[in-house]
């Protein structure tokens, strides 16, 4: 593991300071900052704008007449250091369930128009793709892998709510699979995707580079704020949140639609205390006792 | 009163000075592309800073006011015609109930403004009316104007209207097709090679038709990475990167073969290194820039950077005052 000691400082223009934790992906380097921006937020300092923790980065708008940058790099190392030297690595967050319909027709049609000059592989669809690059039996046997084990929120961006995901198993059982070799035009709202070694859930139609393996059921951006999981804000996922994907087919994701139709619909959730040392030293078992927390409800 | 859209133009939208605050779960900031020419449209018709305007894009809209309405059109070279004759813009505009606005072909640039006293009063949404097309919010239910659109304009403003009648021509924007954009290097900047950094810098770039709201991308000589083993989770390309936020105004060169200066309304994030960032007092020139537009990148300091966001505060001072 190539962990750095301390991030990398580094400005995007005069109002943007971005810090790099670390340059490959790491659950280490995704609590490190979210940690500093949570601590971030805390300070309340004036002249900050934006906080956007990302995978393994951070990145800050700030407003360079209200807060010198100087002034500004100087609290965040200093709270970087802090975040390091803190032997709690607690989060308190909670785990969902998100229910998809894996190999949907909807992400099928989509992929089978963007095959030639967009994909690695003409024949099949992109979980049979996906299966044969991680060198697994066929696109059950990844779907079985992509939902049996639960996923943290490690980034929200791109467009509105979209969550980016990482899998929370050791590092030889990560997943990965390349992005389209160029973006498509066009990807159904609510697809899963996955690239490089992230899942995520496009939260609106439009383009995108990520592989498609189905489909969630319940919207996660919602401007009409109609569902109840909505009441206070239109977006539904923060850094942190622990997703667990819960396969389902046509007839349960035709209910569920109804249920979203029907203003009923509420996502499966339970308040976690998300233990980083616990998760790194027995991924397997501490899954388990994730997984309790949303079978207690 | 309203504004009644007969004809909505090519991509005509409600935008304000943008949507702050939201970045962090991918909501871009929005907002006039040019926000130093909508500012003057507001000044010209009594507004504050803050009034909601509309940015036309190259074929603005053909509207018909349902009352008696004060309005100013800033920005990009265009005719502008009231019931037909030949009016001003950057000058202010005293409409009748029932007079029609519409423009002639653009001659530089891409984006012009329509400001009116009151403002184009379209709910807020998290706190702004900016149109946000890909998320459905902001502006006229989330999307671009539509023909048969009734535009809502807000009340009467208390301090009533400037004495200011027009804007002095040193005061109004340039359009060149020459520019040179001031940008600060950094973020992944040393991903480049000696030679791509160079290439970046010392290059002519043109501006390609591929721009928007969201980005303009460039084309040009293309630059060249350093070779590198790729960090987990960053993808295969040695433009690529583990997803990362994206500043506004950054530049990224995915596969390395065209730079892409994201505005706006970009992505908040992604996997492309991002190489170097525009300063904030050179997005609006950017804005400015029309296909085909030989652009430089300089780089400039912190310092320098800063040293030019006073010169454009002060500038803008000058038009309040």
């Amino acid at each position: 593991m190539t962990q750095q000691t301390t991030a990398r400082y580094t400005w995007g223009g005069d109002e943007f300071l971005f810090v790099e934790i670390a340059e490959g992906m790491s659950l280490e380097a995704n609590f490190i900052s979210n940690s500093i921006a949570n601590a971030l937020e805390a300070r309340g300092l004036a002249g900050i704008v934006d906080i956007c923790p990302a995978n393994a980065s951070l990145l800050v708008r700030f407003h360079p007449d209200l807060l010198p940058w100087q002034d500004l790099e100087r609290a965040v190392r200093a709270l970087e250091e802090e975040v390091r030297a803190s032997t709690e690595k607690v989060l308190d967050t909670r785990i969902i369930e998100i229910p998809v319909w894996y190999n949907d027709p909807y992400t099928n049609e989509t992929g089978a128009r963007f095959r030639e000059g967009y994909h690695q592989r003409p024949e099949g669809n992109d979980l049979d793709y996906a299966a044969e690059v991680n060198g697994l039996a066929n696109a059950e046997e990844f779907i079985k892998r992509h939902h049996e084990s639960p996923w943290l929120v490690s980034m929200v961006g791109f467009v509105a709510g979209l969550p980016f995901l990482f899998q929370l198993v050791e590092r030889e059982k990560q997943l990965e699979v390349p992005k389209y070799l160029s973006p498509r035009t066009d990807t159904p709202a609510l697809t899963v995707g996955y690239g490089g070694c992230f899942s995520c859930i496009y939260s609106v139609q439009g383009a995108g580079g990520y592989q498609m393996f189905g489909v969630a059921a319940a919207p996660i951006f919602d401007p009409s704020q109609a569902l109840d999981d909505f009441s206070d804000f239109m977006i539904f996922f923060k850094p942190g949140d622990i997703v667990k994907f819960k396969p389902i087919d046509e007839t349960e994701y035709r209910r569920i639609r109804a249920e979203v139709d029907a203003g009923t619909f509420r996502y499966r959730q339970a308040p976690i205390a998300f233990d980083l040392g616990e998760a790194l030293a027995d991924p397997d078992g501490y899954k388990l006792s994730l997984l309790e927390a949303l079978n207690g409800i | 009163m309203a504004f009644d859209i007969l004809e909505p133009g090519l991509s005509t939208t409600v935008q304000d000075q943008g949507r702050i605050g939201y970045y962090r779960f991918g909501i871009p900031q929005g907002g006039s592309m040019d926000q130093y020419s909508a500012t003057l449209a507001n000044r010209l018709v009594g507004n504050t800073a803050r009034e909601a305007v509309l940015e036309c894009t190259y074929i603005g809209p053909k509207l018909v006011t349902t009352s008696d309405a004060v309005i100013a059109v800033t920005g990009a070279p265009v005719d502008v015609f009231v019931n037909g004759e030949l009016v001003p813009e950057y000058e202010r505009l005293e409409l009748l109930a029932g007079d029609e606005l519409k423009f002639g072909v653009i001659k530089g640039g891409t984006k012009y403004f329509i400001a009116v006293h009151g403002g184009i009063d379209v709910p807020e949404v998290l706190g702004s009316r900016s149109t946000y097309p890909i998320g459905a919010i902001g502006g006229v239910e989330g999307r671009a104007l539509a023909a048969g659109d009734l535009v809502p304009v807000g009340a009467a403003i208390d301090n009533g209207l400037p004495v200011l009648q027009s804007i002095e021509v040193d005061d109004r924007p340039a359009f060149s097709k020459d520019v040179t954009v001031r940008v600060m290097l950094g973020l992944y900047d040393h991903l480049l090679s000696h030679a791509g950094l160079d290439s970046l810098l010392n290059s002519e770039w043109i501006l390609t038709p591929v721009a928007d709201r969201m980005g303009l991308r460039y084309s040009g000589p293309g630059v060249e990475w350093k070779e590198r083993e790729q960090p987990f989770g960053a993808g295969q390309d040695p433009s690529n990167i583990v997803d990362a936020g994206y500043a506004v105004g950054s530049i990224q060169i995915p596969g390395g073969t065209q730079p892409i200066i994201l505005h706006r309304d970009a992505v908040s994030g992604g996997g492309y290194a991002m190489v170097a960032t525009v300063i904030s007092a050179d997005m609006d020139l950017v804005a400015r820039c029309s296909p085909g537009t030989k652009t430089h990148f300089v780089a400039v300091t912190m310092e320098q950077a800063l040293a030019a966001r006073r010169a454009n505060t002060v500038q803008a001072a000058r038009i309040w005052s």
